[in-house]
């Protein structure tokens, strides 16, 4: 008998029972579908993860209050300290003493309410230095940026993120206008371009502000120097180790600390933490597909039980076949060639229904699913698989079947 | 294995035509089947000889529990004997694996079976083509030979019929069909009317009947004499041996059923 046949043979017996064949590949469509939607979503939210820490800028070393309490990166007393001040980032900023440093942007910032008019917005008002643009990679749709003579002056002078444009005049084009923030009047000079392709919608809504503006006039108090965040752009991506080094042992220096394991300070890479947050994401994705091919599993023992309630139910068909000279090859074969057709529809089907879930489910999740390709034909295999593993013991049973006996059976 | 162990009935070659010089279809000598259960033996044949030529028409006898059914089982090379000899067509059964068995089985015997035995799911000349698929023969082929046989038959014009959509007559023709597609040495019958009524079973008889004047040879299965009748030789079976053979014709002298005169002196 040729496959075609043996085939034809298997695909005729399933749709014999097109019901209980349907619900057997139930089992194993849905854990295909389940793998390929857990392995997408770990592997779409840690997309998500490293866009949204590269739209930072780049070669970039992130420096921020407080120690690092292991190596993995977790930060600890963030933004409660105020260890680090303007006096830093201008020491780094220092060609001689910093070579590999190529800008230094620091940062304070605050949530506050900005008014125009009747329109009420509340949003990250940060407070920085000319070189900002330069080392966060952002750009002007409008307008200006600040200058160093609007930090000097302590201008009230404001650039608006383009979404805060929008919503505080209802169109991004706010140059010239006035915003008021704790009752002192901004005016807009410039509207930052959108930040793009990152799903994070938090680089569109931002005002920036001098520096010295941002202590002096709208947070106040006494840390009138501290800054919650330095950022520093390296010369390049070569020389991101050598920046580091050279922030590392400049800050150590500055704060009068001798030993790094007590620096009041973490400075981290954009790589460690993008490798931190997928390492995260990964033992997540891990978890969840290892749940999911659970389910697979006990799609592949439904396929089994199917397979010997049919080796039963047909028994007379069996010793039919043998009596007109099927040998045990011939009816093993095509036991194992349904349970295989089973899997594989299962695979099919439920890689399909994985696909379209991946397409449909981001826009009510709201994070994004990639539909891996190599996982995508891993699971229509291991579906396939499953289906001739879990059908070897009924093919075998069915093949051992005396003919006489199974003639006999009523 | 010399022919001088068998038992040849005399009339056997003359009655079918065939030379004498030709291949018996079935020698059986000494043939033994014991059965075991746990410690419980269970001898079902105690020494059968039995030779059947080409183009003879049987019929073996028996009531139940007398051995015929292992006979049968045995004579279609479903189940192997304890001790004796089998030779089918010239074959030596008793050496043959599983699969050569099978093999065997796909090329020289037609089984047709009480309850017929055809898969509903598949159409008349779907069923009829079976034994010529495990024999590896191309699908046009198959088709031609699975409605010559249905032709044979007289059921030209079901071949897309499925078994439920026929008589039980209708559906035995259809395995009688299958039995002849392959063009095996015997046809084997195992109670071919046991579950047809009586026009029904007259059919299937004269198709027997047909065949056998075309030469074929058969063996055909049966406790019932009407039956037995129709055949030309008699085989009875008894506790596991063989009580009589003799012509059918000597069921007419007699209508006893235990007719101990050994090779057919009534004729």
């Amino acid at each position: 008998m040729s496959w075609g046949e043996t085939l034809s043979t298997g695909w005729h017996a399933i749709r014999a029972h097109s019901m209980r064949s349907l619900l057997t590949v139930l089992g194993i469509l849905i854990g295909i579908a389940a793998v390929i939607l857990t392995v997408g979503l770990g592997l779409g939210t840690q997309k998500d993860v490293s866009a949204q820490i590269s739209s930072l800028g780049s070669n970039l070393l992130i420096v921020t209050p407080g120690s690092t309490t292991s190596s993995a990166g977790v930060r600890g007393g963030f933004g409660s300290s105020t260890t680090l001040t303007v006096a830093d980032s201008e020491a780094l900023a220092s060609q001689t003493a910093a070579p590999d440093v190529e800008a230094v942007a620091p940062e304070k910032s605050a949530s506050e309410s900005l008014e125009n008019g009747d329109t009420n917005w509340t949003t990250t008002v940060v407070g920085t230095t000319p070189s900002w643009t330069d080392v966060r990679s952002r750009t002007l749709a409008q307008g200006r940026f600040l200058t160093a003579d609007d930090d000097t002056d302590q201008a009230t002078n404001i650039v608006l993120g383009s979404e805060t444009a929008t919503e505080l005049f209802g169109s991004p084009y706010a140059v010239g206008r006035t915003v008021t923030i704790n009752d002192v009047s901004f005016t807009v000079v410039g509207v930052l371009s959108s930040a793009g392709a990152s799903s994070s919608d938090d680089l569109d809504d931002t005002a920036v502000v001098p520096l010295a503006t941002m202590a002096s006039t709208i947070v106040g108090g006494t840390n009138r120097t501290s800054v919650s965040t330095i950022y520093v752009k390296a010369v390049g991506t070569d020389e991101i180790s050598a920046a580091y080094q050279e922030t590392q042992n400049l800050l150590l220096n500055l704060h009068g600390i001798t030993n790094a394991d007590n620096a009041d300070f973490t400075v981290s890479s954009q790589d460690a933490l993008v490798s931190t947050a997928t390492s995260v994401y990964r033992t997540l994705t891990v978890l969840l597909t290892g749940i999911a091919a659970l389910s697979l599993l006990v799609g592949g023992i439904g396929v089994m039980n199917i397979m010997l309630v049919s080796v039963t139910e047909r028994t007379r068909e069996i010793g039919l076949r043998k009596a007109l000279g099927a040998p045990p090859t011939a009816i093993r074969r095509q036991f194992l060639t349904e349970a295989s057709i089973l899997g594989l529809s299962g695979g099919i089907v439920g890689a399909g229904l994985g696909i379209l879930a991946a397409k449909v489910l981001p826009d009510v999740l709201d994070s994004s699913i990639v539909v891996s390709m190599p996982a995508v034909f891993g699971s229509i295999a291991i579906a396939l698989a499953i289906g001739l593993v879990f059908g070897v013991y009924p093919a075998v049973r069915a093949a051992r079947l005396a003919p006489i006996d199974a003639l006999r059976s009523e | 294995m010399t022919t001088t162990t068998t038992t040849t009935a005399p009339w056997a070659a003359s009655d079918a035509g065939a030379p004498a010089t030709s291949t018996p279809v079935i020698e059986l000598a000494g043939g033994r089947k014991t059965y075991r259960s746990g410690s419980i033996e269970f001898e079902a044949l105690r020494g059968v000889d039995l030779r059947i030529d080409r183009g003879e028409y049987v019929a073996i006898m028996g009531p139940s529990g007398s051995g015929k059914s292992t006979l049968m089982n045995v004579l279609g090379c479903l189940d192997v004997l304890t001790t004796g000899e089998y030779r089918l067509a010239g074959n030596d059964v008793g050496e043959l694996d599983e699969i050569d068995l099978a093999t065997l089985r796909n090329e020289e015997i037609g089984f047709v079976f009480q309850q017929f035995h055809l898969l509903p799911s598949l159409s008349a000349w779907r069923n009829v083509e079976l034994p010529l698929m495990y024999r590896g023969t191309q699908r046009a082929e198959r088709k031609e030979r699975a409605s010559a046989a249905l032709e044979r038959v007289g059921l030209g014009d079901r071949l897309e019929n499925r078994p439920g959509e026929l008589s039980g007559g209708q559906q035995q023709r259809v395995a009688v069909a299958r039995a002849l597609v392959g063009e095996p040495a015997l046809i084997l019958a195992d109670e071919p009317t046991g579950n047809l009524d009586t026009v029904s079973t007259e059919d299937v008889l004269a198709l027997f009947d047909e065949l056998h004047a075309q030469g074929r040879t058969i063996v055909l299965i049966t406790h019932e004499p009407e039956v037995a009748e129709r055949a030309r030789r008699v085989v009875r079976v008894r506790d596991g041996v063989i009580q009589s053979d003799g012509p059918a014709s000597a069921l007419h002298d007699d209508r006893g059923y235990l007719h101990h005169d050994e090779n057919g002196g009534v004729r």
